[in-house]
């Protein structure tokens, strides 16, 4: 009797447990929650190197009613939509090859690492080479198959610029959902696919009925994660484009940057990065909606 | 099960074969760009050929930019130091997340892939204004304390899943027979998280140390002070760029990431993909 008394008062002591997790947390609303807090603050101000006044909702009111304000925006999420849609894509590919029982795969499990494991800086420094127009492979092949007709720089147009940016990105996202989407399937139990072998199932019909509904939560998490990640990727464009060739990369982020650590904008800069958290709560909060409501309706139907 | 047939692993590596074109085509450009002397790479058509390839160029990096060992290691001390006092706050966190029932628990745990999401670039304004009240722009300190808060979150949820794993009823026992709880957490618990710390710092460390170019162009101008991500736009001068050596100085600059990864990349697999499946 003696012992369990013990024993209960050993597995839950909710002061001890608190102390545990008290400098982490502390630390955490020091560095983060203040900040936010701050930004949601400055946001109603037209605070600068010079100082700070309330005007309200003018900073709110100046973005909402901007024609470029909401093309940055739209931007923001092609630039993200289609970044996850390809991750997402090439991430599946990547686990299904790496899956196969073939020699060497232990060694390109290592290999597919290298992009997340290196500075994005530095990656975006080795793209920057890639699209090079003089110098670069893209356009050396280009010129030799007789695609381009000369020098072409990727990065030095509208609509190349923001595709190149995009596939930047798409390759520094690729190992992490690869790494994920694999892992998922090592997960899924052998039997199941032994006992489809038996039943006369095929490789696809094994992939599109066993794997793809055993690694959906993987999916889903990785979607919701990549796509908040892209949403406020910040070095790959900055250091390749800066926004530009005329603002044709210009994401919410990189326009938040420049107002606020550019132009010393603080006050308007802030009203930017809040307008950036409301969108990325929004679309959480969606995205849950949507699922337990497509839940819903699998488990009636 | 049905074996592979032949034209199916031939499409198989071939596939294999394509994917990594794509995954290692910037370092492979980086690496040929490093070899071929300058005047090579400016050579209009673009030539997929130099005959006089060296290493020319990792030699003559240290002296076009002088302070590029000092960037290296302040890239490297700066990971190091922030993987450290990750692991301070995040071990006895997620120790306590994983063996205990609170209060707030589940919602804290969520609030914190909340901090995940707004990442340093939402916040810096504030931080700015944080780092210079307490008079650490331009410091060390001004890269490495935001760098942790970021680190904190990923690794707690990291290391809790390995704590799980841990099963109560050891430390159940050891308790029963008279040790106190600071024998159990460093006799029982730490010696058997060994790999699930391992797995963390390794993680907080490259996390780290890619998060580097946000804090030091944003908090940072002080030469002495900068990591090697943004020591390599000297480089850049007036008359000309040198890219084969700025590509050298990157090759050499990602050498401490590298080296703890091809080491430890056991682990990394492992351990990352760890708690994503269970959940």
């Amino acid at each position: 009797m003696k012992k369990t008394s013990k024993l209960v008062s050993f597995n839950s002591p909710t002061f001890l447990a608190y102390v545990l997790i008290a400098p982490a947390v502390i630390y955490l609303l020091g560095i983060v929650g203040w900040p936010l807090f701050e930004t949601f603050r400055l946001s109603f101000t037209n605070a600068s190197i010079a100082g700070e006044e309330y005007v309200g909702f003018e900073n709110y009111e100046k973005l909402l009613s901007s024609s470029k304000f909401s093309k940055i925006a739209i931007r923001t999420f092609v630039w993200t939509f289609f970044s996850v849609l390809l991750k997402l894509i090439l991430g599946m590919i990547g686990a299904v090859l790496l899956n196969a029982s073939l020699r060497g795969r232990t060694f390109f499990r290592i290999l597919v690492l290298p992009p997340w494991v290196v500075p994005i800086a530095i990656g975006a420094l080795g793209w920057m080479w890639v699209y090079n127009g003089h110098f670069g492979i893209l356009s050396g092949i280009g010129i030799r198959l007789g695609i381009l007709d000369g020098p072409f720089s990727f990065l030095a147009y509208k609509q190349s610029a923001f595709i190149a940016t995009m596939v930047t990105d798409v390759w520094v996202g690729t190992p992490f959902v690869t790494l994920f989407f694999l892992a998922g399937m090592q997960a899924v139990p052998k039997d199941l696919y032994e006992a489809a072998y038996c039943d006369g199932a095929g490789r696809f019909r094994r992939f599109y009925h066993i794997t793809l509904p055993q690694i959906t939560p993987v999916i889903i998490s990785m979607s919701l994660i990549s796509a908040v990640a892209t949403f406020v990727s910040f070095d790959i464009i900055f250091i390749m484009t800066e926004g530009g060739p005329r603002g044709a990369t210009t994401t919410l982020i990189i326009d938040t940057y420049k107002m606020a650590l550019g132009n010393y904008k603080f006050g308007r800069g802030s009203a930017r990065a809040v307008m950036i958290v409301l969108m990325i709560t929004t679309f959480a909060v969606l995205y849950f909606y949507l699922l337990s409501k497509i839940n819903k309706k699998v488990s009636h139907g | 099960m049905d074996k592979y047939s032949l034209q199916l692993k031939i499409f198989l590596y071939f596939s294999i074969f394509l994917f990594f074109i794509f995954i290692l085509l910037p370092f492979v450009e980086m690496f040929y760009a490093s070899l071929r002397p300058l005047k090579h790479l400016f050579r209009s058509p673009y030539q997929f050929y130099s005959d006089d390839l060296s290493f020319w160029a990792y030699r003559e990096m240290w002296n076009t930019v002088p302070l590029l060992g000092r960037y290296i290691f302040n890239s490297f001390f700066m990971a190091i130091t922030v993987t450290f006092f990750t692991l301070v706050f995040v071990i006895p966190a997620a120790y306590s997340y994983a063996r205990f029932n609170f209060p707030f628990k589940q919602g804290s745990l969520w609030v914190l892939l909340a901090v995940n999401m707004f990442s340093g670039a939402v916040l810096l304004i504030p931080l700015f204004k944080l780092l210079r009240t307490f008079d650490l722009l331009n410091t060390y300190f001004a890269m490495i304390v935001p760098g942790i808060a970021f680190c904190i979150p990923t690794s707690i949820w990291l290391l809790k899943a390995y704590f799980e794993k841990i099963p109560v009823e050891l430390e159940e026992a050891a308790y029963v027979d008279g040790a106190s709880r600071i024998d159990i957490l460093t006799k029982i618990i730490a010696p058997l998280s060994t790999p699930g710390i391992v797995v963390t710092a390794i993680y907080a460390f490259i996390q780290a140390y890619a998060q580097q170019f946000l804090f030091a162009i944003t908090f940072n101008s002080i030469r002495e002070y900068m990591p090697i991500v943004s020591g390599l736009t000297e480089f850049i001068g007036y008359q000309s760029v040198k890219w084969n050596e700025m590509m050298a100085a990157s090759i050499v600059g990602v050498f401490p990431v590298l080296i703890v990864f091809v080491f430890l990349q056991k682990y990394i697999v492992e351990g990352l993909t760890a708690g994503a499946v269970k959940n």
